[in-house]
């Protein structure tokens, strides 16, 4: 696989923004001023922007509590998703959603969600309208290990087989479900092979290569493209950060955090690869990593500023009308 | 003459109608169609359950009259899907109990979006379902829950009692913006009413009033404005005269035309055919002792089923399910009552 220099400046600050977000958000959470709670992305960040290089506006992505990594590799505006987790009416949900349920409908983002697995039946009928309305659009449905093992999720790989849905099942496997290793809770070894019970084509990758991921992706949309049904794909990777902020991770050692950080960095890694190929130089990626963390810094800056929403907003957006 | 129709033909004309008007109106459920997969078969197998789905698909086709496999979660959720990217979904959960296995999806994900979203996503989508005891059909088809969806935020509950509101109070379900429940009693599929040909909508939050009286005010839904209103009739030879009050909708309330009832008899009772606890019945007790305490000159009175599953046997379910007898029984104790 070939890339343009674009392409990988692309992906590059793709990764590299989600991962400077959810780092932020690592400092800042400690100082007890973020509301509720979150779930950080470092260390996923290939599969997200690996994935969503291939989709535009007219593609749909579902994502799950762990969503902040989607949301950016979907296009979400990044002050607007600070302002939202900080709770702030600049917020792009106006500070009624938060971290666990961004979204933004019109970049086909269809929202972080709260309840494990509950994004697959969702994707199934994005992918039915693409289909319904002739869009062309594929639909993308972000479950994690933990994800893997509800019922709806299999419910929706069936549906998605039997209607012929444009409809992408990408399970990121971190290697916990909360506290829980996926290799306990995930019977039969793999979350992929799964989908052979479907007949649906599966392939399982190494989630922290940017090109791995992107080429699995490009293979699965373009049969959804082309009419051929849905696809399966299993990231396998490692996640930096605890369940949630907060978590005391008991359940790892540090060699083991420290060995991931060094091992399974997907940036580190993408950055390697791509120096060693002399396709892009130091200055590029200092560039990028400017103007990111330039980035990060006016949107803690602006959401910390931003005004609560008024108490009047409580009861507004329940319904159309009532 | 004016043309009658059943609920069940009514209902099937709504769709009809509507899948005409607005091509992004899809239907989607289990054997809709039905004889999917048998190959020598033309049209409808079933149409639906109770035939309510009938002519759809030869009508409009297999991309809009879409059977689904027996998957609740996944074919509800693909509506509400589908409904928030472009489509207007009409969904059968075939029976309300089947709740159980699908309720992610209408509770926390359809019901929520909007709110969630800060007002930045629609989900036009129609849940239609069936309600409803008197078919021994036992404790997991005889149910009527709609409390617990007119308990969600952000979720429409429609009642209908007879023909002529269901097809207007479905077309405006269809039209509205917000995530609506519609709910069918069974025993009411084969009530005829007029119901006019052209299509009209109903609007939501106003209750119909079936009868006018000044002794005791009775609210009634679905079945049981029709238990309510032979109460009634009993009663006025008694010289009882009673006010019935269907509210056609659970969200939005109707609230003003039961207060000003109440206001003008004094006297309540409410008719619910879904469990007593946390009920329409204690819902409706509780918003007219609140607001309308000083016209009241009886306690309220609620006829409901015992706090038990729905039984089986025929002579058990007789005595579960409400009826003009007990209702009437009601009526004569607060009638009594101060007078």
């Amino acid at each position: 696989m070939q890339l343009s220099r674009e392409d990988l400046l692309e992906a590059y600050r793709a990764m590299k923004t989600m991962r400077e977000f959810d780092e932020r958000l690592h400092i800042e959470f400690a100082t007890g001023e973020i509301p509720g709670f979150v779930h950080l992305y470092c260390g996923e960040e290939a599969s997200g922007a690996g994935i969503c290089a291939h989709l535009g506006d007219r593609d749909h992505i579902a994502s799950n509590h762990r969503g902040h990594g989607h949301c950016i590799a979907k296009g979400c505006d990044v002050p607007g998703m600070m302002a939202e987790i900080y709770g702030k009416e600049t917020g792009l949900c106006g500070g009624k959603g938060g971290s666990m349920h961004i979204a933004d409908l019109e970049k086909g983002m269809m929202g972080a969600n709260g309840i494990v697995g509950a994004g697959t039946p969702l994707v199934c009928g994005a992918a039915l309208s693409a289909k319904t309305l002739g869009t062309g659009g594929v639909a993308v449905a972000f479950t994690g290990d933990g994800g893997s093992n509800q019922g709806a999720v299999y419910e929706s790989m069936n549906l998605a087989a039997v209607w012929n849905l444009p409809a992408i099942f990408v399970f990121e496997n971190n290697g916990y479900g909360e506290a829980s290793a996926s290799s306990w809770a995930t019977a039969g070894g793999s979350i992929a092979k799964r989908a052979d019970g479907f007949g649906i084509p599966q392939v399982t990758v190494d989630g922290a290569d940017y090109f791995a991921v992107r080429e699995a992706a490009g293979e699965a949309v373009a049969r959804a493209r082309a009419g051929e049904g849905p696809s399966v794909i299993e990231c396998e990777m490692r996640r930096f950060h605890g369940h949630f902020e907060g978590d005391p991770q008991t359940y790892r050692t540090e060699e083991e955090l420290a060995e991931v950080r060094a091992t399974r960095d997907p940036i580190t890694r993408f950055v390697a690869r791509v120096r060693e190929a002399g396709l892009l130089e130091e200055a590029d990626f200092a560039a990028v990593d400017e103007e990111v963390g330039a980035l990060i810094e006016r949107a803690v800056t602006e959401a910390k500023a931003a005004k609560v929403p008024a108490v009047e907003t409580l009861a507004d957006h329940v319904y159309s009308s009532y | 003459m004016a043309r009658k129709l059943s609920m069940r033909q009514a209902i099937n004309e709504a769709m009809h109608q509507e899948m005409e008007r607005d091509e992004s109106v899809i239907v989607m459920g289990e054997d809709i169609m039905g004889g999917l997969g048998v190959d020598w078969l033309e049209g409808d197998a079933w149409g639906g359950t109770q035939g309510t789905t009938k002519g759809l698909g030869p009508r409009f086709g297999r991309d809009r009259v879409i059977d689904t496999p027996i998957s609740e979660s996944a074919f509800i959720g693909a509506a509400i899907g589908a409904s928030t990217t472009g489509m207007r979904a009409i969904v059968e959960l075939m029976y309300v109990d089947f709740l159980g296995v699908c309720f992610d999806q209408i509770f926390n994900q359809a019901a929520k979006f909007r709110y969630m979203f800060g007002g930045k996503a629609e989900c036009p989508v129609v849940v239609r379902t069936q309600i409803g005891g008197g078919f021994s059909a036992a404790a997991q088809h005889s149910q009527c829950l709609y409390p617990i969806f007119t308990h969600i935020p952000g979720l429409k509950c429609v009642i209908p009692s007879n023909a002529y509101d269901a097809k207007g109070l479905l077309i405006e379900a269809i039209r509205d913006n917000s995530p609506v429940i519609f709910f069918e009693h069974k025993k009411l599929y084969d009530a005829e009413t007029e119901v006019p040909e052209e299509s009209y909508t109903l609007p939501f939050g106003e209750a119909g009033i079936l009868r006018e009286g000044g002794d005791v005010t009775i609210v009634a839904l679905a079945r049981m404005a029709h238990m309510a209103m032979e109460a009634a009739e009993t009663l006025a030879a008694e010289g009882i005269e009673c006010e019935v009050i269907d509210p056609r909708t659970t969200s939005p309330m109707d609230e003003d035309t039961i207060l000003e009832s109440v206001e003008n008899t004094g006297r309540l009772v409410v008719v619910d055919e879904s469990y007593p606890r946390c009920s329409m019945g204690a819902d409706i007790s509780s918003m007219v002792a609140e607001k309308a305490f000083d016209s009241l000159k009886a306690p309220i009175r609620k006829v409901a089923p015992p706090h038990t599953p729905v039984p089986f046997s025929p002579p058990l379910e007789a005595a579960y399910l409400p009826d003009a007898a007990r209702i009437a029984d009601a009526v004569r104790a607060v009638a009594r009552h101060g007078s």
